[in-house]
């Protein structure tokens, strides 16, 4: 795409901002809010050379998207909350083979079919642990269609880095919302490829982790004899059925994304500096946020937005900075709220919501209200 | 002291062990077991053909001949249960150039795996498929599965088996599929020459190759012992390569319709198909 201004929907840079950051390679199954993306990826992949399959659903779509991946390609499918719920076992076993992936989830009124068209962010604690087992992995979820392109390049970079599916949230609102866009020059970013073996074949143990936890991973058809299962393996890739193995594997897979967190970790901070009142908020329901902050400080109330970027792993550091209250609001029953009380010292408030529809600023600026002196 | 000339058997059984990972051995499989014999006949049939081992991918789904991945001394994947067929399809959707073979069972491929197998015979996409039919889910005790005859006796069918089977070639012809075949066990030549053809074929082909499991289902169905299995499918078994679709069926005990019931040249694989696509969208 030339460098310039486009006006997008979220899903369409999805799409693009994932062609931006190198992706050749999409498997996906339509579903709504996420269709969108398919459809502009089955446009534009074939310009570029990259290659589209609509497959049969969607655990074909994430079983060919690890598969492309071995072989060599930055590949992502997207869906929306159904999708991944039938994706999650074979999110595992990039987890356990340590598959370079981009998932995107399109969250929708839930549980079951829900509310297809509508907002929610009630996957949260699906993206962290929808799949069996106790893992680390990334999710990001950002809240405008700039930042979606923008973030794209993040999570391929990232998925590329650690060796790990990355889960790239999005909600019905900003996937069918459209604004302005900045498409930055080709050469104006950097672009993360994962690390190759420097070992010849015959020499590289497949699973060998270097000092950072991430194992160098070798390509299909260059000689070195990959074998990788989802079973409990060594750093030969042969399953190790034992205790210990099961030990050495799964706390390195857990070990090397806390140990490189903060560099993960993206978190915008909205007149928090000297606030006496903080709501955490992501995606979209953030810029109804920011408009009751907005209000509040008019009132002379000193509130503030925290925004985690990064959903996972959670940047609790931040939570954990502020010695004040906080107020959680999120389109759901309550999940990052718990998250929240983890870290935080003084009271924490969920103010949720059930789907449909954003909290209003109206609502926030209700619940910040209190706060006034 | 010359060294002994190694005899053509000595020097095939190196071959063969040059492309086995002989460092994870003893296998998992039980004592006769028919899965080694599929492999042996599919590695040895691959020798035969003189491709190059850096570009073979085996991949396999979950069960008893899904640990074949494992065996095999070349970028080899065991995958998700049912998965083993849109993995590799990804891989070679990406890169064309590899030799892509799915190697799993009939539990794998057409019970929990259907949708995929299905799907991507429909397709055409440039795989082989060998699939290990033992007419039962042996790794978790002998279940009853999508391909156990009907009135067979199995953990899950104390009663006998209400269950129809697949039949299984007669579902790849359905769909399209440009090279069908099914063998047994026994016939250890013919499935290798089977093989080395459809190595030497495009698109999406099938191999059924009927197996013994007598750990979990022949001693629960008066074929305790391999050889009783084996000699079950020397008996019984026809090779008919026009056979029709219901002759191709298996019944309990009964007839195994046996041969090359497709082998059709120039059907555009999947891969062919997105090559032109990608002129079109180039111009």
């Amino acid at each position: 795409m030339k460098p310039g201004y486009y006006f997008w929907s979220g899903d369409i840079a999805v799409a693009e901002g994932a062609i931006f950051a190198g992706c050749r390679f999409y498997a996906g199954y339509p579903i709504t809010p996420s269709s969108e993306i398919a459809e502009r990826m089955a446009l534009r992949l074939p310009q570029v050379g990259g290659k589209f399959i609509e497959m049969e659903d969607e655990i074909g779509s994430i079983a060919a998207i690890i598969g492309a991946s071995w072989a060599g390609e930055k590949a992502m499918t997207a869906t929306s909350g159904p999708g991944i719920s039938l994706m999650n076992e074979n999110i595992g076993l990039a987890v356990m083979t340590e598959v370079p992936i981009v998932v995107v989830n399109a969250m929708r009124g839930a549980p079951s079919t829900g509310l297809p068209t509508l907002v929610s962010q009630g996957d949260f604690m699906q993206a962290r642990w929808g799949s069996h087992g106790s893992y680390e992995i990334i999710s990001y979820y950002p809240d405008s269609v700039q930042e979606t392109f923008d973030l794209m390049l993040d999570a391929f970079n990232s998925a590329e880095r650690y060796r790990v599916p990355v889960m790239f949230l999005l909600d019905a609102m900003l996937a069918h919302m459209y604004e302005k866009i900045y498409v930055p020059p080709e050469d104006s970013v950097e672009r993360v490829e994962r690390k190759r073996p420097t070992k010849p074949p015959g020499e590289q143990l497949i699973y060998e982790a270097d000092e950072d936890l991430i194992p160098p991973m070798p390509r299909i058809g260059d000689g070195y004899k990959i074998h990788a299962s989802g079973l409990t393996h060594n750093e030969k890739g042969y399953p190790e059925l034992t205790p210990q193995a099961q030990e050495r594997l799964v706390r390195r897979l857990n070990e090397k994304i806390r140990k490189h967190q903060e560099k993960i970790w993206k978190v915008e901070e909205y007149r928090t500096e000297d606030a006496d009142v903080i709501v955490v908020a992501m995606g979209s329901n953030a810029r109804a946020v920011r408009t009751a902050v907005d209000a509040a400080r008019n009132e002379g109330i000193k509130a503030g937005l925290l925004r985690p970027i990064t959903i996972w792993p959670f940047p609790y550091k931040y939570i954990e900075k502020y010695s004040v209250d906080y107020i959680v609001a999120e389109i759901n029953y309550g999940q990052i709220y718990h998250v929240v009380r983890e870290y935080a010292d003084n009271k924490v408030e969920l103010l949720p919501k059930m789907g449909g529809e954003l909290h209003t600023p109206q609502e926030i600026l209700h619940a910040l209200r209190r706060y006034k002196k | 002291m010359s060294e002994k000339k190694k005899t053509t058997m000595e020097i095939l059984r190196e071959k063969v062990e040059e492309l086995l990972r002989t460092d994870r051995l003893p296998h998992v499989w039980c004592p006769g077991c028919g899965i080694g014999i599929v492999l042996n006949a599919f590695l040895r049939a691959f020798i035969r053909a003189k491709m190059d081992p850096n570009k073979l991918v085996v991949v396999s789904g979950i069960g008893c001949t899904g640990r074949t991945a494992g065996y095999v001394n070349v970028d080899s994947f065991h995958t998700t249960h049912g998965r083993a067929i849109p993995f590799a399809t990804g891989i070679k959707f990406a890169r064309p150039e590899l030799n892509v073979v799915v190697f799993s069972g009939d539990g794998d491929l057409f019970a929990i795996g259907g949708n995929h197998f299905i799907n991507a015979a429909r397709r055409n996409h440039d795989i082989l498929v060998i699939a290990v039919n033992n007419f039962t889910y042996g790794m978790t005790g002998g279940q009853h599965g999508p391909t156990t005859p009907t009135g067979a006796y199995t953990t899950t069918t104390p009663y006998g088996n209400p269950d129809r089977p697949f039949n299984i070639p007669h579902l790849a012809i359905s769909l399209g599929v440009p090279y069908v075949a099914r063998w047994t066990t026994y016939h250890l030549m013919q499935l290798q020459n089977s093989i080395y053809t459809a190595l030497h074929r495009k698109g999406f082909r099938v191999i059924e190759i009927i197996s013994q499991c007598p750990t979990v289902y022949g001693r629960r169905n008066e074929m305790k012992n391999p050889l009783d299995m084996m000699e079950y499918f020397r008996k019984f078994s026809i090779r008919k390569d026009d056979a029709t679709a219901e002759e191709m069926e298996l019944t309990y005990n009964g007839k195994i319709v046996v041969g090359v019931f497709r082998d059709v040249q120039g059907i555009p694989t999947y891969e062919e198909r997105y090559e032109e696509l990608l002129r079109r969208a180039q111009k």
